[in-house]
């Protein structure tokens, strides 16, 4: 469990948006990471995925790292967001945007 | 006693409710990771509680599947979560 859990913190502190999905962003294996990757391609930004149907070490580990039962989950510089409501719902209330900003992270200019 | 029902006996009891909806959506998700013959197994809840008002989205969403992680490791898979402020289910009608 230590072994993932430093993979996993040193994965969320190397790559500023980070998401663990089920599958890869060009071919998502679940509606609702499916949902989050569409909404980070459509904010046009750099991101890293990890698949968690590639390692069930990965799959349970990032459960227990984030203290958060599914998947999707995306962090932001280090900081875990949510899942794909919260994301969703950040996104479609402008928060998300604010969020990658102050951030530091470059996203599709608004409006 | 089946998912469902021990779901919303659980919300019940830690959230006293203003509002609770849970369907059932595991049919639309049939074939996919998680889904299981009987469904049961992905759900959608909407909910509104003064318990949780205070609170950031993410320890909102926390505190819900916290009250759940019986559910969760027997195989709920799926919970998508719609928090309803509790002062919208309180507010009475306005009459024109």
């Amino acid at each position: 469990m230590t072994d993932i859990n430093a993979t996993i913190s040193e994965q969320v502190k190397s790559n500023p948006v980070m998401l663990f999905m089920k599958g890869t962003p060009d071919f998502p294996q679940c509606g609702f990471s499916g949902q989050v990757v569409q909404i980070l391609k459509y904010l046009d930004l750099e991101f890293s995925s990890a698949n968690v149907l590639e390692s069930d070490e990965l799959r349970q580990g990032i459960k227990s790292f984030s203290n958060w039962p599914t998947i999707p989950q995306l962090y932001v510089k280090g900081e875990f967001v949510g899942g794909a409501d919260i994301v969703r719902e950040m996104f479609q209330a402008g928060e998300l945007q604010e969020l990658l900003t102050r951030n530091g992270i470059k996203i599709k200019a608004q409006g | 006693m089946g998912v469902e029902q021990s779901i919303i006996q659980k919300l019940n009891a830690v959230f006293e409710p203003e509002f609770l909806e849970l369907e059932d959506i595991s049919e639309r998700h049939r074939g996919h990771a998680g889904w299981r013959e009987g469904g049961e197994s992905h759900f959608r809840l909407k909910i509104a509680t003064r318990h949780l008002a205070s609170k950031a989205r993410v320890a909102q969403h926390r505190a819900i599947m916290d009250a759940l992680k019986s559910e969760f490791d027997a195989g709920l898979h799926a919970l998508t979560i719609e928090i309803i402020n509790p002062e919208k289910v309180l507010q009475p009608p306005t009459g024109e």
